[in-house]
């Protein structure tokens, strides 16, 4: 084996193995070069592997040559490639961006646990999205989120430490209820291997412990990927992290969550019937339609922006989640390519928000009163992403909309075409409210003395916000993985 | 993809060059782009002209014939005319949104597809509300504000349509329609919301004063007159547009009498001059959509005169009100012909632009037999020049004397206005320089004796109604005109009912909306603000009982 064939296994081992040098090294510097050379090892793996998945189909490596079921399987297809390739290409720009950003807002003596816990969380959530094993996933759902508790409480002010406990609660809950839906699976089928699961369950299906597994691993998930009502602990979250963290969490944490939702309940469980017989999706679907406005509705009148693009997060799962529940293939292809067009534009608001709070030392919309003409670049790429997140025609926002309101077409849901259009209108007031705040508001004291962000925040930033353009105007790679990787995963599911 | 939308894409790179240039490569800038798209536009071939694949569908952004090039051309004509007007902008913002507005005009004329109308459709409207932001004021943030809100739903309404009518038919080809399933029904409100038809007339005059003295008249000019072109090109002969119509018709001339507003005025006038085209689509013969297609084009070139002269009043004033206006005809002489000539064109005065195209839309009612609409229409035109033909100059450049002296505009205002003037009365002594233009081949002929002493009837007499009851007008300001004013003794009740009608219909409509939309915000705001029960922190344990609950859900769902 040449170690082209290890690519699976290096995704994971990467990182994994890069976190203890990062804390024997120490100097910030250094830690942070371990990181970008990390994160950037990743985006080539993922790279690799996306692109000979898509040249050859689905392949499995399996973990110290131990076969499946009894060995752990890395299960190579196109949906995993895609979130792959999400995840590190975000780790990748937004590595870049960590350094300035970083050093002014952590302690050096604390900046190299920064760095360990950022490539530890970008190993667990890689790990979520290959591994074919249902236990594993728990493994690096674990890795992921305990990372992920230590980035929030390096953020600025006390604050992240309450929202960083409360988020360790939850997502403890999260992972629990996981852990025991995936027990009682185990139970009835005797196996953790997602494959063999899931051709095992069918048989057993009728059995409450099935059903019960089923609704202990939906809510886990939920809990995970912020999913209306579930999603409490996330805005405060975001909001008190340091700014590169919640750049980086806002574009991958939540989008794995969303990965693993797919990957359990519609790989696993799809052949069940279960997903048909029961009300699950059309719950799923009143989830997803209150989480769009409820969150969308938070965001207009948030005085903080972190918190409101949290919030605006809340509302963009709930997208994600709608699409899902539409059990289709055009759903889940809107669902699916939403993942990826998601992410690149919160990640970029999130990475200009880091800009504006280097500059202003806070992104409260009172102190972002005319900062439009001293940050220009800064603030273009706020609106940039901003017209996304409204899903204006040329941006990843649109295409988005687009396949959506078609799957709820196509599902012959016309009051649902409806309300994503109409919540989408509460996007452009909270869009609208910082951008009249940013050019049309009289100054203030912080913004008069603010200049332009250094480089080094701009590029990753407008990396960013260019791609959101970019895959709006030619979003024919995105959806063409999109829609196989849609219907690979409906190809499981029983009608 | 952007590398081939010739003609609009050159207005979009103007206004993306424009911030960037001072003095007179600027103002080279301003004059030559649009003349350049013009070029562009007379170069390109009848047919599709180039093909791109976007969301599983081939689209044909740019497309030409006829009607497509008759309304491209108009509206570069008007960016060309407004950009020499607006020289003198201070506010960088303006030009440069209202070059992207003519932009997004013209890609929508020359778009073959819907999803190509959809982009450009939701171009025009951030655009257009740049336009009317870089005003600079509070009002005109706020009036952008609403404007925005409309548009932004109409264009969700129009997105819907298009989807469902996309999946529905398989192609995105952009052809005509008919009003028959829930797509097309809904592509056709969103259109026709950007028309100012009922019940979202108020977005026009609401917003369109609010913009700065050159904003106004680049506003004039591109929404309404897309959805025209829209409305020709997908429901021509749709039977409901001939009732929209006539209600835009009678809204437009009835709020306008009560307005003080010299912009207002003139945005009123918008929304009842579309109705005429409105009209003139829903009786969908050649002859009526050629009238309606002349109409926009020449609406446009004297609408935009009409608010040039106003413009001009209010830059060298900084006025805007007819109480505080009068008498400037002494010292602005060129303003108030100018202003006069508009004023005549819009009252469709025989040997203007407006004689020559409003006439076939009566022209296509009278060869259909449909004799109401024809009488509406008659009626409306003596409404007209009430309201836009003689109220808008009587009162600004003439009546009592304000005291106010200002001199004529500046060079490049004036040469703007002359400029449009001498179209419109072009257009009026030579109309087969239009008729060659329009999309169905006509062989009428405005200038009958009988036609034109039946409109100078009209006009005259309409004319002498105003003066007579001018102490009327000033007094009181509400709808009192219903005199003997008309030679035809029903005109005036039908003014006076349908008049009455609509503002009844449009007041109850308006404020149950109002009314309801409060009640939804407040009820959001107190839910979803600061400190709402969705935006509040919640505790750890609050956060677990609520995942129990979900839980408690999910099991009792899986379980039933």
């Amino acid at each position: 084996m040449t170690l082209h064939d290890h690519l699976p296994a290096l995704a994971v081992v990467v990182p994994l193995m890069a976190a203890p040098v990062i804390v024997a090294l120490r100097r910030p510097t250094a830690a942070w070069a371990v990181a970008v050379a990390v994160s950037w090892a990743c985006l080539a793996i993922s790279g690799q592997l996306l692109q000979s998945v898509l040249a050859n189909g689905p392949f499995s490596y399996l973990l110290g040559g131990w076969a499946a079921p009894w060995g752990i399987e890395y299960r190579v297809d196109p949906v995993d490639a895609f979130v792959l390739v999400i995840v590190s290409a975000i780790a990748a720009v937004v590595s870049l961006y960590a350094k300035t950003s970083v050093a002014k807002e952590i302690d050096p003596d604390r900046q190299y646990l920064f760095y360990a816990m950022y490539v530890l969380c970008l190993c667990g959530l890689l790990g979520m999205a290959i591994t074919g094993d249902a236990f594993n996933v728990f493994v690096f759902l674990e890795i992921s989120s305990l990372s992920t508790y230590v980035l929030v409480a390096l953020g600025r002010d006390r604050r992240a430490l309450t929202a960083a406990f409360r988020y360790l609660v939850l997502g403890t809950v999260g992972a629990t209820f996981y852990v025991i839906g995936i027990g009682l699976a185990y139970m009835m089928t005797g196996t953790l291997n997602m494959a063999d699961m899931a051709e095992r369950l069918p048989a057993v299906a009728h059995t409450s412990t099935v059903r019960a597994a089923l609704a202990f691993l939906v809510v886990g998930i939920g809990l995970k990927m912020a999913a209306f009502p579930l999603h409490l602990w996330l805005p405060n979250a975001y909001a008190h992290a340091p700014s590169v963290a919640t750049a980086f969490l806002a574009g991958t944490a939540t989008k794995v969550s969303v990965y693993v939702l797919l990957r359990i309940v519609l790989g696993v469980f799809g052949g069940t019937g279960l997903l048909t017989a029961l009300p699950l999706m059309e719950l799923l679907m009143a989830m997803a339609l209150a989480g769009m406005f409820v969150g969308s509705a938070v965001a207009i009148w948030q005085p903080d922006l972190k918190r409101a693009l949290a919030y605006s997060s809340v509302a963009q799962i709930g997208y994600i989640l709608l699409g899902i529940a539409f059990l289709s293939e055009t759903g889940l292809a809107a669902a699916i390519v939403h993942l990826f067009n998601h992410a690149i534009m919160k990640t970029a608001l999130f990475l200009a928000l880091g800009a504006i709070v280097f500059r202003l030392g806070s992104a409260r919309i009172e102190d972002i009163a005319g900062i439009g003409r001293r940050m220009p670049l800064t603030m273009a790429a706020v609106l940039v992403a901003g017209l996304s997140l409204i899903g204006v025609p040329l941006t990843v926002g649109f295409v988005s909309k687009w396949y959506l309101v078609e799957a709820a077409i196509g599902a012959g849901l016309w009051p649902v075409a409806v309300a994503i259009l109409l919540s989408s209108l509460l996007a452009v007031a909270y869009v609208w409210r910082i951008v009249e705040a940013a050019w049309f508001a009289k100054p203030s004291d912080k913004a008069l003395a603010a200049t332009e962000a250094p480089t080094a925040l701009i590029v990753p930033t407008w990396a960013m916000a260019g791609a959101a353009v970019w895959f709006g105007v030619d979003a024919t790679g995105t959806m063409g993985v999109a829609r196989a990787a849609a219907a690979a995963l409906l190809k499981g599911v029983a009608p | 993809m952007i590398d081939a939308l010739p003609p609009a894409l050159t207005m979009m790179a103007g206004a993306l060059a424009l911030p960037f240039l001072r003095g007179p490569a600027r103002s080279g800038a301003i004059l030559l782009v649009p003349l350049l798209a013009l070029a562009q536009l007379w170069a390109l071939p009848d047919g599709p002209a180039l093909t791109v694949g976007f969301l599983d569908h081939t689209l044909t952004p740019v497309k030409a014939d006829a009607l497509g090039r008759l309304f491209a051309t108009v509206f570069l004509l008007m960016a060309a005319g407004g950009g020499l007007f607006a020289l003198n902008q201070k506010a960088v913002v303006e030009l440069s949104a209202a070059f992207a507005y003519a932009g997004g005009a013209v890609g929508v004329a020359l778009a073959g597809d819907l999803i190509t109308v959809f982009v450009f459709w939701e171009l025009m409207a951030v655009a257009s509300t740049l336009v009317l932001w870089a005003e600079g004021g509070e009002l005109a943030a706020r009036a952008a504000r609403r404007y925005v809100m409309v548009h932004l739903l109409g264009g969700v309404v129009l997105m819907v349509g298009i989807i469902a009518h996309v999946s529905a038919t398989g192609s995105a080809a952009f052809g005509a329609m008919r009003p028959d399933s829930l797509g097309t029904w809904l592509i056709l409100a969103g259109f026709l919301i950007n028309a100012g038809a009922p019940p979202f007339s108020a977005w026009l005059p609401d917003a369109y004063p609010e913009a700065s003295w050159s904003g106004t008249v680049f506003l004039s000019a591109f929404t309404t007159k897309t959805a025209v072109y829209v409305l020709i090109r997908g429901f021509p002969g749709a039977e409901i547009l001939v009732v929209v119509g006539l209600f835009m018709v009678f809204y437009g001339i009835v709020y306008a009498l009560l307005e003080n507003d010299m912009r207002r005025i003139l945005a009123y006038s918008i929304v009842n001059q579309v109705g005429f085209m409105v009209t003139g689509i829903g009786i969908g013969t050649e002859m009526a959509l050629n009238g309606a297609a002349a109409h926009a084009f020449t609406h446009i070139i004297y609408k935009a005169l009409l608010l040039m002269s106003a413009g001009s009043v209010l830059f060298m004033t900084g006025k805007r009100k007819c109480t505080d206006l009068g008498g400037l005809f002494q010292s602005m002489p060129l303003t108030t012909i100018c202003g006069t000539i508009g004023a005549l064109a819009i009252s469709s005065f025989p040997w203007t632009s407006g004689f020559v195209s409003k006439s076939m839309i009566g022209q296509a009612a009278a060869d259909q037999s449909l004799a109401f609409v024809w009488f509406m229409l008659t009626a409306a035109s003596a409404g007209v020049f009430l309201h836009a033909g003689i109220k808008f100059p009587w009162f600004v450049f003439f009546q009592k004397d304000s005291g106010l002296r200002p001199p004529d505009p500046p060079w490049n205002m004036r040469a703007a206005m002359v400029l449009f003037a001498t179209l419109c009365i072009g257009i009026g002594v030579f109309p087969g320089a239009l008729y060659a233009l329009l999309p169905h081949a006509t062989a009428y002929e405005p200038y009958t004796p009988a036609h034109v002493v039946d409109m100078l009837q009209l006009l005259g007499f309409s004319g002498l109604a105003f003066f007579v009851l001018l102490p009327l007008m000033k007094r009181t300001l509400t709808i009192t005109l219903d005199a003997d004013w008309l030679y035809r003794r029903l005109g005036p009740e039908l003014v006076q009912v349908v008049g009455g009608g609509v503002v009844a219909f449009d007041r109850a409509i308006r404020k149950a909306a109002h009314l309801s939309l409060r009640r939804l915000l407040d009820l959001a705001a107190r839910t979803h603000g600061r400190s709402g029960v969705f935006a509040r922190t919640a505790s750890s344990s609050l956060m677990t009982m609520l995942t129990l609950v979900v839980l408690a859900g999910l099991l009792a769902t899986v379980y039933g």
